[in-house]
């Protein structure tokens, strides 16, 4: 199986950042990170808190534009455009490049409106396409059979697992192409945390995943490639069964055996 | 330094893997004495020995899959556990093979040597020194140490082709020394063997020091002549 995983080295480049710095007011967050995003496959970025990893998340849908003070050079390409360029929209940018947080937010309203909520924003009002549009995300989020009989009830209801793949599903309905996932699991408990894990190796094959993990296991069980961030910097990014097994440089190995201050 | 717990218990495993190869070189050691000097009290020791070995390989396999499971250890730490644990069965399988030396030597009990042994005991030497230099590259991290310790594996090889020739053309041209022959080949082939597991402790302690996983063994030497192979 980790043989394969060095297989995706040839997939392209779905996203890709270039020499990135990011300033928040006077502190330097990131320091000329460049790091490929393989379409088709599960980027890890792994580190200690405070390493930059989440906001280098977050500067590839734009969420950081709306912290005051946040100041970003070099450049974050989607299919090898811009993302920072003046004529794009960040909202349609959020449809494509959507994003998953540590704690399941659910909307407080009805399973079904959750997923419905995208898809209505973007237009689409039509009864039956919104059946359908719900159906196949909470399919592909591998929630469907378990809540199919209680769509209209809330989603609040649900358990933390269920609540998790629901935002998944909201985040499919809208029909991205990457997803963001910032430490999805840490809230989970390990069946839960499994049923995830699945999950994102199904939706592999359609989307492209970045996720952000402080468990360095699940790093290592869902990821194809690993990137290690220290203090704004990232140090090494690998296929990620180099990074588990063998990292070149010393202080990936000092993180990642636990050998850290 | 954080995870202190776990750096004892890899300090523990790395001791006892320490005490595994040196039970193994004295037991290859006293196999090669016990032959030459047809020492059966002694040849009796190294089977009774061979005990401890297995013991110690439950004790160094236990800790290792604990570690494994309790632990999740990555990168160097990893490598350094699935070192131990190939590593662990190589060295047993070597102690192994010095016992069954000291039962053929009891077998051969005090019957005169039919040629003087030569390539035999050098071949028991160059066995031990592997063991040895590759222990050393395990305590120093030094690969150019367990590099050099596996090229002996070709003496070895070439001293074992030796002796099965010899010994077929002692057996053709005197039928009387078939048997002791038969032990003697029997005895050169457990050597041969020992040097490709000691060979294996090279190729893995590389792997645990830079992560390469080198093919060292060279058996072309022996499969030109060997007919068993």
């Amino acid at each position: 199986m980790n043989m394969l995983k060095g297989d995706y080295m040839g997939n392209k480049n779905k996203m890709e950042t270039r020499n990135l710095n990011l300033y928040y007011k006077g502190f330097q967050a990131l320091i000329n990170v460049s790091l490929p995003i393989k379409e088709n496959t599960v980027t890890a970025l792994i580190g200690p808190s405070g390493c930059g990893k989440s906001t280098f998340l977050r500067t590839l849908n734009r969420m950081n534009d709306v912290i005051d003070g946040t100041r970003i050079e070099g450049e974050v390409l989607l299919d090898e455009g811009s993302i920072y360029d003046a004529g794009v929209d960040p909202v349609v940018l959020r449809k494509k490049v959507g994003m998953v947080f540590q704690r399941p937010n659910p909307f407080p309203m009805s399973i079904y409106d959750n997923i419905a909520y995208g898809p209505r924003i973007h237009g689409r009002k039509k009864k039956d396409d919104l059946n359908e549009i719900v159906e196949n995300s909470l399919r592909a989020a591998a929630l469907w059979d378990e809540v199919k009989d209680r769509l209209h009830k809330s989603a609040l209801g649900l358990s933390g697992g269920q609540q998790q793949r629901l935002v998944i599903a909201r985040v499919l309905a809208v029909d991205p192409q990457v997803i963001l996932m910032d430490e999805p699991a840490s809230a989970l408990d390990p069946i839960s945390t499994a049923k995830l894990e699945d999950l994102i190796h199904q939706l592999k094959s359609n989307y492209t995943i970045v996720i952000v993990t402080h468990n360095m296991q699940q790093a290592a069980r869902v990821s194809d490639f690993t990137g290690f961030f220290l203090n704004g910097e990232m140090i090494e990014y690998d296929v990620t069964n180099i990074i588990f097994t063998a990292p070149r440089i010393k202080r990936t190995e000092d993180y990642i055996t636990g050998r850290f201050g | 330094m954080v995870r202190e717990s776990f750096q004892e218990q890899l300090s523990k495993l790395r001791n006892d893997i320490l005490q595994m190869g040196n039970l193994v070189e004295n037991a290859i050691d006293m196999a090669a004495v016990a032959l030459v000097n047809q020492d059966l009290e002694l040849a009796k020791k190294v089977l009774m020995d061979d005990d401890k070995i297995d013991q110690l390989q439950l004790t160094i396999e236990s800790a290792c899959l604990s570690l494994l499971a309790l632990q999740q250890p990555m990168a160097r730490d990893l490598r350094f556990i699935g070192t131990a644990l190939k590593i662990n069965s190589d060295l047993e399988r070597m102690g192994d093979y010095a016992r069954n030396i000291c039962k053929v030597v009891l077998q051969i009990g005090s019957e005169p040597f039919i040629k003087p042994l030569v390539d035999l005991p050098r071949m028991a030497e160059l066995a031990q020194q592997m063991v040895r230099e590759n222990l050393t590259a395990f305590i120093k991290q030094d690969r150019d140490t367990a590099f050099e310790a596996a090229l002996h594996d070709r003496d070895i090889n070439k001293l074992y082709n030796d002796t099965f020739i010899e010994l077929v053309g002692l057996m053709t041209g005197d039928a009387r020394t078939i048997k002791q022959s038969m032990y003697l080949l029997f005895i050169a082939r457990y050597l041969e063997r020992i040097g490709d597991h000691a060979t294996n402790l090279s190729e893995w302690i590389i792997y645990m020091i830079t992560g390469e996983r080198l093919e060292l063994g060279d058996m072309s030497t022996v499969n030109k002549t060997n007919p068993q192979e």
